[in-house]
């Protein structure tokens, strides 16, 4: 027998030939043996610094010393003291940014693989069966929710536990916000977003879906309706283009556009579903975040013969996480990086053709610390493609914004909300997630609908809460 | 979910369902429109709001059958429900006090010329009235679009009604002898077009209200862009309704046949399997 400490496991994934078929997921969980096995390679830390790098600061040793000796349901009950969507979060958070980066094992060797773990105690208990907990007596204060995804979904069930008579409003007609329309199926089985919301339902919240506000119903009539405290939680859904010639000819889509018709119109069931999608034999994405990411694979899995990637500074300096970038590249996405398109060619009948680009080189760091791409003059060239998707970021969609005047908004048109407590400038008005910190992450935007459902309890109950309000 | 109350055959092609959306009706002005789907696996699709009514909080709609989407809600009935209705979308036309406004609307067109022709009349505007289509068979709403005009005319491209030729024929006319302070002109991409490029002449100002392929229909896509003044607008929520001297029409018709191939696939696909469960053949 081998006295060598065991080694971090490997996430077993499907075979990229394989999946690159279909739309089903990818990495497929570790087994119990395996799991328990990772969780006894923790050394229980005293002073625990992965909880740090948690923003939702779930005790972390303490759920994997219960996964180690074997106490599933104890395990996951302890993560979901802090994380209601712990099968989410298990398969889309970035822990080598956040819980991993800090494990004291990864300094010598292997962090643990807090993520995996995670992933496997919310499956098991997603098998077994979720259980609504009993709720306290009801309150009678009303409290509408803007927005059904992560941040919203959070904040409307924390609230609802609490006793408060809940209301989400989502403007799609299918709750979870970029859960549902952003993250593929392959990435994120929407059967597991849908599983969380019916959770979030059976704990009393009633869930109204295309419903857009601002247009449906003002901020206004909702508190006509008797609402008397709100939480905005409508993302960063306004899609960037690079506004440069030719972007508006046939064959360049956004990625929102292109995400939502593949994952929320489910376009890659079409015909059998109604909406279209298409794509062309070669495809460029724009960007080098997780969206873009998604939105290569996606393309591939539509039957693109070739997919490149088109970033302009290079691999290192990429948003997406580590993992993702590997897959695509496994599934045969190319790289061409350190380049940025300058104008879009298109025929006759005007479809795109190709994309002029120039060449960049890594300058002086920028206000994100990363090194700022310039470009090399006369170096343009053409990458000949029929298809592209423009994934360069989102903003805040002014939709709603426009129709509440006194909201104050921060420089870049993004909610001004107290980071604690999530509140606005407007008496009552809440607001949490990529609205306010513009586009981040699923787990950041949870741990604002957390904070904002506390903070929400409080201006009910305290009636020294919020001065500011209450002159 | 949205009721139909009511619906009616206004050509053999273009059917009018009142639907019972309390929510929509409420909000509702002229200009705007909504996005429905029909069922789970429906596609999103933006219609533009042709009539609504406050007291029975509801709006009415006016298709034409062209698609799968289109065929399969001209099957429903009175008392069959939609599963998301979803609005009012878009921005509303600015109703005010103009002077001497021309409404122009050509074919399904006409639906929303109404209530915009209807809104500039209760502002004390002058009205007048241009609606065309192909052919007799697909005029409608004559009736309604005299009611709130001062004077209507009646072109059908083949003359089998009113006067042979196109809508801008008779705009010229007027634009010839009578002063104009605004045109509002709806519907096909090719009459909105030739109607701008003919009071850009006379220096009229003119609006005109688009119908790009939408997927949200409310700003969150980017599907509905069009070039507007050399700058990229999303239609959905910027619009629908623009300065027609400054839309970049010839986009608008490419970017709107994109997906011509795929619809064609779907209604084939549609048409095969009613069939086969004995439902009405459509000819088109
Ligand atoms: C393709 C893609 C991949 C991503 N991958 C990852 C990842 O791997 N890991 C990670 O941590 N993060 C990832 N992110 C980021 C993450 O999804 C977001 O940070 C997170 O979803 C933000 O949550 P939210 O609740 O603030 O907003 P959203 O999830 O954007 O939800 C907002 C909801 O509000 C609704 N809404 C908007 N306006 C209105 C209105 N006026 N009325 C009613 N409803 C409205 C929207 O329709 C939407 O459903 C990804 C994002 C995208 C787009
Ligand atoms: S339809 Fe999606 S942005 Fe207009």
């Amino acid at each position: 027998m081998s006295t060598e400490r065991p080694s971090r496991p490997k996430m077993p994934q499907r075979p990229p030939e394989e999946r690159i078929k279909d739309f089903n997921e990818v990495p497929l969980g570790l087994s119990e043996e395996v799991a328990v096995a990772e969780a006894r390679r923790c050394i229980q830390c005293k002073k625990p610094t992965c909880i740090e790098g948690c923003p939702v600061e779930i005790d972390i040793p303490g759920f994997i010393k219960l996964l180690s000796q074997g106490e599933l349901d104890g395990a996951i009950a302890k993560i979901k003291e802090k994380n209601s969507l712990p099968a989410i979060c298990g398969r889309v958070c970035p822990q080598e940014d956040q819980c991993e980066s800090k494990c004291i094992l990864g300094r010598r060797g292997q962090p643990v693989a807090i993520g995996y773990l995670e992933r496997f105690l919310a499956d098991y208990e997603r098998e077994k069966g979720v259980k609504a907990p009993s709720l306290p007596p009801p309150r009678d204060k009303k409290v509408a929710v803007i927005g059904s995804g992560p941040a919203g979904l959070t904040c409307a069930g924390d609230l609802a536990r609490m006793g408060y008579k809940v209301t989400i409003f989502e403007a799609l007609h299918a709750p979870g916000g970029v859960l549902v329309y952003g993250i593929p199926e392959f990435r994120l089985p929407k059967a597991i977003v849908a599983q969380e919301v019916d959770y979030v339902q059976s704990l009393g919240v009633e869930l109204k879906v295309s419903r857009v506000i601002g247009k449906t119903f003002t901020l206004d009539d909702l508190k006509d309706e008797g609402y008397q405290a709100f939480f905005i939680g409508t993302g960063a859904g306004l899609p960037y283009f690079l506004e440069v010639p030719g972007e508006n000819l046939n064959g360049i889509y956004s990625a929102n556009e292109f995400l939502t018709r593949s994952n929320l119109m489910k376009a890659y069931l079409f015909p059998r579903y109604d909406t279209p999608l298409k794509v062309g034999q070669s495809v460029a994405v724009i960007g080098g975040g997780n969206v873009a990411m998604d939105s290569a694979r996606t393309a591939l899995r539509l039957g693109a013969k070739e997919v490149c990637l088109v970033y302009r500074r290079t691999k290192k300096e990429m948003p997406a996480r580590i993992e993702e970038v590997e897959r695509a590249e496994e599934e045969g996405v190319n790289c061409i990086i350190l380049t940025n398109p300058v104008r879009f060619l298109g025929n006759e009948n005007g479809w795109v053709t190709g994309i002029e680009c120039i060449q960049m080189e890594l300058g002086e760091p920028d206000e994100s610390g990363r090194r700022r791409p310039v470009p090399i003059p006369g170096s343009e060239f053409v990458i000949p493609i029929d298809t592209v998707v423009v994934a360069i970021g989102q903003g805040p969609n002014p939709l709603l914004l426009e129709t509440i005047p006194d909201l104050q908004l921060n420089r870049r048109g993004y909610i001004a909300a107290d980071a604690e407590t999530g509140a606005t400038s407007l008496a009552g008005v809440f607001a949490g997630g990529d609205i306010v910190t513009g586009a981040a992450t699923v787990i950041s935007a949870m741990g604002a609908g957390k904070r904002s459902a506390q903070a929400i309890d409080r201006f009910f109950t305290d009636s020294n809460s919020f001065p500011e309000w209450r002159q | 979910m949205a009721k139909i109350l009511k619906k009616e055959v206004l050509t053999p092609q273009i059917k009018l369902m009142v639907i019972d959306a309390p929510w929509v009706a409420r909000k509702a002005r002229p200009g705007q429109f909504v996005v429905l789907r029909i069922n789970e696996q429906g596609e999103r699709i933006p219609l533009t709001i042709a009539d609504f009514d406050l007291q029975e909080e509801t709006v009415t709609i006016i298709f034409q059958e062209v698609g799968k989407t289109t065929m399969v809600l001209g099957d429903l009935e009175e008392g069959d429900e939609i599963l998301d209705f979803i609005g009012p979308l878009g921005k509303e036309i600015e109703e005010k006090y103009f002077g001497h406004v021309v409404c122009v609307g050509g074919g399904v067109g006409i639906a929303p010329t109404y209530p915009k022709a209807r809104a500039f009349k209760e502002k004390g505007n002058r009205v007048t009235s241009i609606i065309g289509a192909r052919s007799s068979n697909l005029l409608f709403w004559e009736e309604e679009m005299r009611r709130v005009s001062d004077e209507l005319f009646v072109t059908t491209d083949d003359g089998t009604y009113g006067e042979k030729g196109f809508v801008t024929q008779v705009l010229e006319r007027v634009l010839n002898k009578d002063k104009v302070d605004l045109v509002v002109a709806v519907g096909p991409v090719i009459m909105m077009k030739m109607t701008s490029l003919l009071t850009e002449k006379y220096s009229i100002p003119t609006l005109v209200s688009l119908n790009p392929i939408m997927v949200d229909g409310t700003g969150m896509c980017g599907c509905c862009r069009v070039t507007v003044g050399g700058k990229c607008k999303f239609t959905c929520v910027d619009g629908p309704v623009f300065d027609g001297h400054q839309v970049d029409f010839d986009e608008l018709m490419a970017r709107q046949r994109i997906y011509l191939e795929e619809e064609k696939r779907a209604l084939d696909a549609w048409l095969m399997e009613t069939e086969k469960e004995g439902a009405p053949y459509h000819v088109y």
